[in-house]
């Protein structure tokens, strides 16, 4: 305790300390939580593959080798091929791209749905706010799947409408994490000083109170994520996801069902990528929410004592 | 005291039914193309007789103002009509609720299965908590989270039914036919909902319960005299089973996205078999009655857990 007061004296005359003791505490957080380390390494991985795509295989992804028609393992083809001899590895590393593309846009696309709607009706208050909950308050009603599913089915699969599908049940959670953000930070000290420079509200939105409420908006990305990769994969599966020339881990699957007895390694292998990112994501951002939620902090600190 | 409270949440449903019934009734407006063909599952360039597409435009009533659409909708919707299917020729709720019984043997029974091994498990990992045991109930809760339930019910598949031939892979016998076959063929189904629920459940209860070890109250309970296990297992469990209502409360909209995956993976009939169904074969108005009854499901199971509550925390008050 003492030695953080130090340091903070310190920084104040000197703001050079202060970066470098956000950078040591940074360090010190990720070397703390092995979950961080894990995940961490996981997804960097994750987002390498998807980065350089098919390219780095030297099977074609799309190729057919009748040869080889559901193959097992072999030196050639890792993790085989499928019912007509195309390398299993190369398209789940193409599988790695719509995967990590279709999450990224639901996700935030959800934030700029939802992070407005929630900073608007706190800032602005009165009926319009309670309109906003209580819109909000109904779309949590909705099965999250469910209700991607039968957007997806009625306008058709697209890019566009995997996002919107998939980030719709999201949208109140960013309602809610910028509304009480910006309810608690409003009667801030900032931000009233901000208020009597004559700054106009949108610039006090995005310069004075959207920094100090990114923390918990950066875990709840991550964790979406998680649930959107997973959201994509399962309509995939469904049959409800992108089609030809998109792969996705979801859809390979579902047309490996078929050869389950024979070629059980088709339905095995992009199962396994799934869960793999899923955990990656799931992992760094259980470990930053532990790390930001204080009420998670105290018990921690207890136990300790 | 209480009725006032189960009063002032039955008001407060009024808004969300409302908002819930808006976003179904509009989704359904903004699907591209003709709301006639859709309606009639002819999308893709199929001919329809004039007659028929007039007789449709007019049964929908799309000849009137967007709000009086909604609300004659509405009304229908609170007298139980939903609409006729197109495939089934029947009222779509007459369809639905046919396909509930089974839908409901595993929902319950996969949620009967998780709470009786999470809420232990959950119990045992905080008491025991950072060691061994603790760290397998972790790990079981990450894999939970991380693995797909739709690869996990293949994979599940592959094992007890393919290599081992234990059980059935697909299809469903009703009870009162074959009890041991109904068994059997719900085995796997259940099992994979129960396992995914379990997860959610465990990670809660142990969450919850290592915080409420740190309440004043056990501190009190201990200073008695009383003994740990009495604390743990009266005391603790009473207030942490509070969160895991809650939780299960909450699970609820999950829970009909999971039953819908499971259902198609094992081709077992029940309402989210019958979604993907009507989804299939474009009968857009069971689509439409079987999303909202599932929301429907939500709401009446949230408002039961909020209830409950009053029995289980009689400080719980509407204020």
């Amino acid at each position: 305790m003492k030695a953080q007061t130090a340091d903070e004296s310190a920084s104040f005359e000197r703001p050079a300390a202060r970066s470098s003791t956000v950078l040591r505490s940074v360090i010190a957080f990720i070397g703390s939580d092995r979950r961080f380390i894990v995940g961490g390494l996981l997804l960097i991985l994750y987002i390498l593959i998807a980065l350089t795509g098919p390219s780095i295989s030297p099977h074609d992804l799309n190729a057919p080798d009748l040869d080889v028609r559901l193959g097992a393992p072999t030196a050639t083809h890792w993790l085989g091929t499928d019912r007509i001899g195309r390398d299993v590895l190369t398209r789940i590393i193409a599988g790695s791209q719509v995967s990590l593309e279709v999450a990224a846009g639901a996700v935030l696309m959800a934030l700029m749905i939802g992070a407005p709607l929630g900073a608007v009706g706190s800032y602005v208050g009165g009926k319009i706010d309670a309109l906003v909950q209580r819109v909000m308050e109904g779309i949590m009603a909705f099965p999250s799947l469910v209700l991607a599913l039968a957007l997806v089915a009625l306008a058709g699969p697209s890019v566009v409408i995997l996002w919107f599908a998939i980030a719709f049940s999201s949208v109140p959670r960013y309602a809610r994490l910028v509304r009480s953000g910006v309810l608690t930070q409003k009667e801030r000290e900032y931000v009233l000083a901000a208020q009597a420079m004559g700054q106009s509200p949108l610039r006090i939105l995005f310069k004075q109170i959207l920094p100090n409420i990114m923390a918990p908006i950066a875990v709840q990305l991550t964790l979406d994520f998680a649930r959107a990769i997973s959201v994509e994969a399962a309509l995939s599966y469904l049959g409800l996801g992108l089609s030809v020339p998109y792969i996705s881990w979801g859809t390979m699957i579902r047309d490996a069902q078929d050869f389950l007895e024979v070629a059980p390694w088709l339905a095995i292998f992009p199962g396994l990528a799934l869960a793999g990112v899923i955990l990656a994501f799931t992992l760094v951002g259980d470990a930053l929410r532990d790390r930001m939620d204080p009420r998670m902090r105290r018990s921690l600190s207890r136990r300790m004592i | 005291m209480r009725l006032r409270y189960i009063a002032m949440r039955l008001v407060q449903l009024i808004p969300m039914v409302l908002v819930v019934t808006m976003v179904v009734f509009f989704v359904m407006m903004i699907v591209p193309g003709d709301p006639v063909m859709v309606m009639l599952g002819a999308v893709d360039g199929a001919q329809v007789s004039r007659e028929v597409y007039d007789a449709m435009r007019i049964h929908l009533g799309l000849d009137q103002p967007l709000i009086v659409q909604y609300l004659h909708w509405l009304a229908n919707l609170l007298h139980g009509d939903l609409g006729t299917s197109i495939t089934h020729r029947t009222a779509a709720l007459e369809v639905i609720v046919q396909r509930l019984v089974p839908t409901m043997y595993l929902m319950v029974g996969g949620l009967i299965i998780a709470v009786i091994i999470a809420v232990p498990a959950g119990v045992l990992a905080a008491i025991h908590n950072n060691t061994k045991w603790d760290h397998l109930a972790t790990a079981f809760v990450v894999a939970g989270i991380s693995v797909p339930t739709f690869w996990l019910a293949l994979v599940a598949v592959l094992i007890f039914a393919v290599y081992l031939g234990w059980l059935p892979a697909i299809g469903y016998t009703r009870p009162q036919d074959d009890f041991v076959d109904f068994l059997k063929h719900i085995a796997l189904p259940m099992s994979v909902v129960a396992l995914n629920i379990a997860a959610t459940v465990l990670r809660f209860q142990r969450q919850d319960f290592l915080e409420q070890m740190q309440q004043d109250y056990v501190r009190t309970a201990r200073a008695k005299g009383l003994s740990e296990r009495l604390v743990q297992w009266k005391h603790v469990l009473r207030n942490s089973l509070i969160t895991t209502f809650t939780v299960v409360g909450l699970q609820m909209a999950y829970l009909s996205g999971l039953i819908t995956i499971v259902e198609s993976v094992f081709n077992y009939p029940g309402i989210g078999y019958l979604l993907l169904n009507s989804i299939r074969t474009r009968d857009f108005i069971v689509v439409q009655g079987v999303v909202l009854f599932m929301v429907f499901l939500v709401i009446v199971v949230n408002l039961i857990v909020d209830i409950l509550y009053t029995v289980l925390d009689p400080r719980i008050r509407y204020s």
